[in-house]
């Protein structure tokens, strides 16, 4: 057995001047994109860099990045996409200007938002579709396949189908739910809680099955960060002092312990897997960024810790060469995997 | 000074005259900047670009506990703001007239993402000179306001006469002796008065005022609001004082609003100093006990429901 350095790749990482709190980090195909707290989102990287004012003095507060656009909501009510180039196009405003509470998309173009308890569904040709939910939809997944919305709500979540009659479907559990999420495979729907705890719903294959219900407890804070391995057989989750993932091969984790990657003394605030191998990215909310390989654990460090500057935002290109990241400070760069 | 962004809570029954504060708080020239959350948009007469309208949703925490409750609304909006740290000094909640305080407050110590950030400054309540006492009979939502508040102005005072005025400053104080009390029309006060009070800091928790409205509480009912306080001549033991102010707050917690207390432990020459809200307690060693002061433990509950005597013959008992 030999004892070496820890690997450390800090010094392939690229710095960014976002200036302000990182919303999201995300690729518009092979250009990154920063969405920022002041309103605006940052498209590009050193040289070759443009600032769009979105949301403007309103802020920005939510944004996700799906088929090449980054989805933005604000505090003006409104919606707005952004491509690659940086052309923005406002896409639905809420009628009486309140807060975009979450926003979800799919690789098609459908987007979906909320403003307390109003949810709205826009597909791909613009149609708009309403749902009021039980309470606050404070969040949104749409599924992998079909056009299908779940919304995580207080005691419990809602599948909504925008476009058919099917009627909503109500997965109960008591308390206060926040973010969703549905697995690659559209068998489980997974939201985090308020009680720094996420609930499982594993979806009934048949009509005659019964849905079964997963609790997923111990974090010592909020879940407020989840990503899928590519092949939708682990769940890697920020709230705690390691990345906690969850197996949900075949019938989910109930009964399994899950495993931990990263234990460092202080939280994950962010975590995202490789888009293709068993290896994630987790921020820490010291601004430490550290790449952990599942199958055995090891790690590799992309950012020391800085201080004030935790981690809010983190996103792999599509192939999983580059790294892009942003802090709460305004501090982002960009991580490339040397060949 | 901690670095967390301090929160007032304005509340106060339909009418009594917080818009009026609140724009007066927000009109004049402070140089500060503040984040307002409403319940109604378009009441407010000055631009502001961090209003933010809420919806007063209760949450109940999975914890087994009834009086837990925190306000989810102000949980996600609080965490929006703070993405936007450095755009406005502090921030002020303006509730609806028949919210109920406690889970406003108490959201500021269950939730670790708030109670990490923000800091609760004062409840302030805004009371209306000629309808409080008529409120206070048919409301149960404005006798909350007034038992839970640090800061209660005594509006529209230039309706009233001045015993009328006497009278309902009588009725307040027996429901809350501690809060600071001020007399207003059109909420003219000094905004030093409303804001960065400290109320919640257990170094502010300076003098607990000995019971002056004693005799007066044979005359309340038994499922009334009411307050309390007590004064031990003289030590408490905390090994008899920590296990019954737990299981007091444990058992009565959802009857409690507020209580509060300065005790002089034995053989501690610090002052020790706790609040609480509901079931939530809070309490650390202070300033050193001066020689010029007497060594008093003094300790004051506001709440419904309470058994005066066993809460009396309970504190007698930890007397060292």
């Amino acid at each position: 057995m030999t004892v070496t350095a820890p690997v450390s790749l800090t010094q392939h990482v690229a710095e960014l001047e976002a200036g302000e709190h990182v919303i999201a980090a995300a690729w518009l195909g092979a250009v990154p994109a920063l969405a920022l707290s002041d309103g605006a989102v940052m498209v590009g990287a050193q040289d070759d860099q443009s600032r769009v004012d979105v949301h403007g003095a309103a802020g920005l507060l939510t944004a996700v990045a799906v088929g090449g656009h980054l989805f933005t909501g604000g505090g003006d009510g409104r919606v707005c996409s952004i491509d690659a180039h940086g052309q923005m196009k406002e896409l639905a405003r809420d009628a009486r200007g309140g807060w975009i509470d979450a926003i979800a998309a799919t690789p098609a173009g459908a987007v979906a938002f909320s403003v307390g308890k109003r949810v709205t569904a826009r597909d791909e040709k613009g149609v708009l579709k309403q749902f009021e939910a039980p309470s606050t939809a404070q969040g949104l997944a749409f599924a992998p396949k079909g056009y299908r919305l779940a919304i995580a709500h207080y005691n419990g979540a809602a599948l909504w189908f925008p476009n058919t009659s099917t009627p909503t479907q109500l997965l109960e559990w008591k308390g206060a739910h926040l973010d969703a999420t549905i697995s690659p495979d559209g068998r489980f729907v997974v939201t985090s809680m308020q009680e720094n705890a996420l609930h499982g719903w594993r979806l009934a294959a048949k009509p005659t099955d019964k849905v079964a219900h997963m609790r997923m407890s111990g974090y010592p804070a909020k879940t407020r960060s989840f990503s899928w391995s590519h092949d939708g057989n682990w769940l890697a989750t920020s709230g705690a002092e390691a990345v906690i993932i969850w197996p949900f091969q075949g019938d989910g984790p109930m009964g399994k312990a899950p495993r931990e990657c990263g234990v460092r003394r202080a939280k994950v605030t962010q975590v995202t897997f490789h888009p293709g191998a068993y290896v994630i990215a987790a921020g820490y909310e010291d601004g430490c960024i550290l790449l952990l390989r599942l199958t055995d654990g090891s790690e590799l460090l992309a950012r020391p810790a800085v201080k004030g500057s935790g981690i809010t935002a983190l996103s792999w290109d599509r192939p999983g060469k580059r790294l892009l990241f942003g802090c709460a400070d305004g501090q982002a760069g960009l991580l490339t995997l040397p060949a | 000074m901690s670095d967390k962004i301090p929160v007032t809570v304005l509340t106060g029954y339909l009418g009594a005259g917080k818009t009026t504060l609140l724009n007066r708080i927000l009109s004049e020239p402070h140089g500060k900047k503040y984040a307002v959350i409403v319940n109604e948009f378009g009441e407010i007469g000055i631009d502001n670009d961090l209003v933010v309208g809420a919806d007063e949703e209760v949450f109940e925490m999975n914890n087994g506990c009834i009086c837990c409750t925190v306000r989810g609304d102000l949980i996600r909006i609080i965490d929006g703001l703070m993405k936007r740290k450095g755009k406005f000094d502090a921030i002020i909640v303006e509730t609806t007239g028949l919210a109920d305080p406690a889970p406003v407050a108490q959201t500021f110590f269950m939730d670790q993402d708030v109670g990490e950030r923000a800091r609760l400054d004062a409840v302030v309540t805004v009371a209306d000179a000629k309808y409080l006492t008529q409120r206070l009979k048919d409301a149960p939502e404005a006798k909350n306001q007034i038992a839970f508040a640090d800061v209660i102005i005594l509006n529209k005072t230039d309706l009233v006469t001045v015993a009328e005025l006497d009278a309902v400053e009588a009725t307040i104080r027996m429901l809350n002796p501690a809060a600071k009390l001020h007399r207003t029309t059109k909420c003219a006060l000094p905004i030093a008065d409303v804001l960065d009070r400290n109320a919640f800091d257990l170094d502010r928790i300076l003098e607990i005022e000995p019971d002056f409205l004693e005799e007066g509480h044979h005359h309340h009912h038994a499922d009334d609001i009411r307050s309390m306080s007590f004064e031990i001549r003289g030590d408490v033991d905390p090994d008899k004082f920590m296990p019954w102010i737990q299981e007091l707050t444990q058992v009565q917690g959802p009857d409690i609003l507020r209580c509060k207390g300065i005790l002089a432990f034995k053989n501690e020459p610090k002052r020790f100093v706790f609040q609480g809200v509901h079931m939530i307690l809070d309490g650390d060693l202070q300033r050193d006990w001066r020689n010029d002061e007497a060594r008093v433990s003094r300790a004051v509950f506001i709440g419904r429901n309470l058994d005066r005597d066993a809460i009396r013959k309970g504190f007698f008992a930890t007397a060292a």
